[in-house]
């Protein structure tokens, strides 16, 4: 490169009108906007639709991730979002890192007796309305550690999930499918979060009274949030 | 060559130039009597002289790394075992065998010798129930604190409810966290956090911008892994578990860890054609879970899903695929097969030997890249050079392995110190920075990525000029394994994190009795306080990104 300046700045002072012409042609009109639909409504571009409808379209549309990772699947996850993948072609791949932010939750791994608290908490953050993507084996059944001593078996028992992505962990295409599934069922207003027997939050002093409660009534104050795990009753 | 050391004959283990007659005499009267593992012999103590023997140990005989703490309980009493060995000489081992009566399970402890072993034994407390006396701090560490019951225990009971809290924690060192004039601030990081990579929780104490205390609080991903394995038989239904340990794509050299401490214990030979195509793919997985290293570390140092971390996905996408088309999966590999590897490679083999050499000759390329975008940057390096430091001594002190201890100048590695698979016959070297910061736990990542492409292409020569009808991929193995009663192995490899050892004790059924896993990122994490404390608190972030731990490794 030469020190001299650029044409551009020599040269003609005319407009320089390339990239508009490459865009556009040289009719000089703008139909970026005028689009084949645009055509079809013709003279009286109005449509009527229920508001409900748009809603939901435009909810299925434009959907924000809670950014989590939990477990292995995270990291397909973070495929799914990057090159290749790039869950952002569907309208679904802006990850959010605040919980007041997300539409949707992807819960990406096993959920054990210590996390789900906080799980659920991280979920109620979330505005209304929300939906859960479960991802992989762990959150239907507890996965290949259903057995554990530690491990919920599905995040059904927490949090209503609206999607289940089987796999171990599934592949970013099966991510996508999922997701494309879920944006799907919300823009036709179709969706039915499931929940299994859900453990909830609640004060300690409100639990049943009984040998375990007694035991630990020494360290747990009344009116601590507690999650109380039937362990026989799980699934 | 192959991974098996023979035992000598009358099983006696191999000394590797350990004498033992020699510790037994510096141990002195604190000896109760002498047992054999296959790695090591193993010197049975009383429980209230740990922490004095030890330090004969450590001090007087050079074992400097207390690799792992295994607990067990056995009918008649609990037993804490310290496995032993040194930094310069991987290949000297030694065990320390503590039992306890099952009253009264009280031993002494070992963190005043072994800094490493605060966390060992609060494990150990946790999942087993051992006390250990003059223990500083001996809480749960994997479970609630509410948790009633020892679950690796033999008496725990899986059905009993259990009941655990969510509460606000409190801080530490203020008298109160309402009081005004307290000087410092307390601050969760995590569990859900964006750089925690996964769910840690840090519990922090601030003091102005700098940390005053920080304590790591794991178990958030505690998956039983070790009852899974204890559940398992050994031919096949334990080899999918490892792949779940270290996730980031490092399934293979997790699942080496497992076949080679069954080999051992089974006495199974590798056809050497199996070892180079293990060690083949176990680099390959290396590069993959380097460059998630790398990509998370920077999206924690520039705070965004930038151009660095997309070229990381894009490399791995790469391994991904290779790895895909050897073993069908993406992630979770279940590959490795006692005694070799499931299938041979696949068919064209010209083809899969050319997609790889293309990714190696592409690799030079794609990592100057990365030092333009990464090393070079001043931002960067404004972050990372002079934060987070740790020195070797206190490296060592926490029982760091792999790149972190590398950084540190500690010149480890499994693969050239203790050699298993095809390493020793290979040419490439051992990675060591003396930067002991951030920077050069990352620049240890890179330069392994280096050594592995190296390490590849050598395997790549070696199987495409290997004769057809040479071509073993797996030896004879018993469709039942089930090795004598008692017999005790603990062995390790180099995992992409570090030392990643699997201790097992047989009881003679086609089920491991105690399974323990000794997970390199427990360790690391282990040494954020020393990197952390005093810092600012971007630099924790910083540290905490560069140490790459993998919580599904760290709680197991």
């Amino acid at each position: 490169m030469s020190n001299e300046p650029r044409d551009a700045i020599t040269g003609s002072k005319e407009p320089q009108t390339k990239t508009r012409e490459a865009r556009i042609g040289t009719g000089g009109v703008d139909n970026r906007f005028n689009s084949k639909l645009r055509e079809a409504f013709g003279s009286t571009p109005f449509i009527l639709t229920k508001f409900d409808k748009f809603m939901n379209w435009v909810r299925g549309s434009s959907m924000f991730m809670l950014q989590f990772g939990i477990a292995c699947c995270s990291i397909e996850m973070m495929h799914t979002y990057a090159v290749k993948h790039d869950l952002d072609r569907f309208g679904s791949g802006v990850p959010r890192a605040s919980p007041r932010q997300a539409d949707v939750m992807i819960v990406p791994g096993t959920i054990v007796s210590k996390f789900a608290p906080r799980m659920k908490r991280v979920y109620d953050q979330m505005p209304e309305p929300k939906f859960v993507v479960g991802m992989g084996s762990c959150t239907i059944s507890g996965g290949p550690f259903q057995e554990g001593y530690n491990v919920i078996k599905g995040a059904e028992e927490v949090i209503p999930v609206d999607i289940h992505v089987p796999g171990c962990p599934p592949r970013p295409e099966a991510l996508i499918y999922g997701v494309v599934k879920l944006q799907e069922s919300i823009a036709n207003g179709e969706t039915s979060p499931v929940t299994v027997k859900p453990y909830e939050l609640e004060q300690f002093g409100d639990l049943q009274r009984d040998e375990l409660v007694e035991k630990l009534s020494e360290d747990i104050d009344e009116e601590t949030l507690v999650m109380r795990y039937n362990w026989a009753d799980s699934p | 060559m192959s991974s098996q050391e023979k035992a000598p004959e009358g099983d006696l283990p191999e000394t590797h130039g350990v004498d033992y007659d020699a510790l037994e005499e510096l141990l002195g009267d604190r000896v109760i009597r002498r047992e054999s593992h296959l790695n090591a012999e193993g010197f049975v103590i009383r429980p209230d002289e740990v922490a004095g023997a030890l330090d004969l140990l450590r001090n007087d005989a050079g074992f400097d790394h207390l690799s792992m703490v295994t607990a067990q309980d056995y009918e008649d009493r609990y037993e804490s075992i310290y496995h032993l060995t040194k930094y310069d000489d991987r290949t000297q081992e030694v065990s320390v065998i503590v039992p306890t009566d099952l009253e009264n399970p009280t031993s002494e402890s070992a963190a005043s010798v072994y800094k490493t072993a605060e966390w060992h034994e609060r494990e150990a407390y946790d999942l087993v129930g051992i006390d250990y006396e003059n223990h500083p701090d001996l809480r749960r560490i994997l479970l609630p604190e509410t948790w009633q019951g020892h679950p690796l225990s033999s008496d725990y009971d899986q059905d009993k409810p259990q009941v655990v809290t969510l509460e606000e924690h409190v801080n530490p060192v203020a008298e109160s966290q309402e009081d005004p004039d307290s000087d410092t601030m307390f601050l969760n990081i995590g569990p859900h956090h964006p750089a925690t990579h996964g769910v840690l929780h840090v519990k922090t104490v601030l003091d102005g911008e700098q940390v005053a205390d920080v304590e790591p609080d794991i178990g958030y991903l505690h998956r039983c892994e070790e009852q899974m394995c204890q559940q398992g038989t050994y031919r096949h239904q334990i080899m999918p578990y490892p792949d779940r340990w270290d996730y980031s794509s490092a399934g293979l050299l997790n699942e080496w860890a497992y076949a080679r401490v069954a080999e051992d214990l089974n006495d199974i030979e590798v056809p050497e054609y199996a070892q180079i195509i293990r060690t083949m793919s176990a680099e390959l997985c290396r590069i993959a879970a380097h460059m998630l290293a790398v990509g998370t570390f920077c999206l924690d140092i520039y705070g965004d899903f930038t151009a660095i971390f997309m070229y990381a996905m894009r490399d791995r996408e790469k391994t991904q695929n290779i790895l895909e088309d050897l073993t069908g999966q993406r992630m979770m590999f279940n590959y490795f097969r006692l005694g070799g590897v499931v299938w041979d490679l696949p068919e064209p083999r010209d083809e899969f030997f050319e997609k790889i050499r293309d990714f190696m000759d592409d690799l030079p390329g794609t990592l100057e890249e990365y030092h333009d975008l990464i090393t070079g940057n001043e931002i960067f390096q404004k972050r990372t050079i002079g934060t987070g430091v740790i020195d070797a001594e206190t490296a060592k002190q926490y029982g760091c392995t792999g790149p972190v201890a590398r950084a540190s100048g500690i010149d480890y590695d499994l693969r050239r110190d203790d050699p298993y698979g095809y390493y020793d016959e290979l040419d490439w070297d051992v990675v060591t920075e003396d930067g002991c910061d951030n920077f050069a736990r990352l620049l240890v990542r890179m330069r392994e990525v280096e050594e592995s492409a190296k390490i590849i292409k050598q395997c790549v020569d070696l199987l495409e000029d290997w004769p057809e009808d040479e071509r073993n991929i797996q030896s004879n193995v018993p469709r039942t394994l089930k090795p004598d009663a008692d017999t005790e192995v603990y062995r390790a490899v180099e995992g992409a994190k570090g030392e990643l050892g699997i201790y097992v004790r047989s009881d003679g059924t086609d089920k491991p009795g105690r399974f323990k896993i000794r997970s390199p990122c427990f360790n690391n994490l282990h040494s954020l306080e020393a990197m952390a404390e005093g810092e600012y608190v971007p630099d924790l972030v910083a540290a905490l990104g560069s140490l790459d731990v993998i919580l599904g490794e760290v709680d197991r």
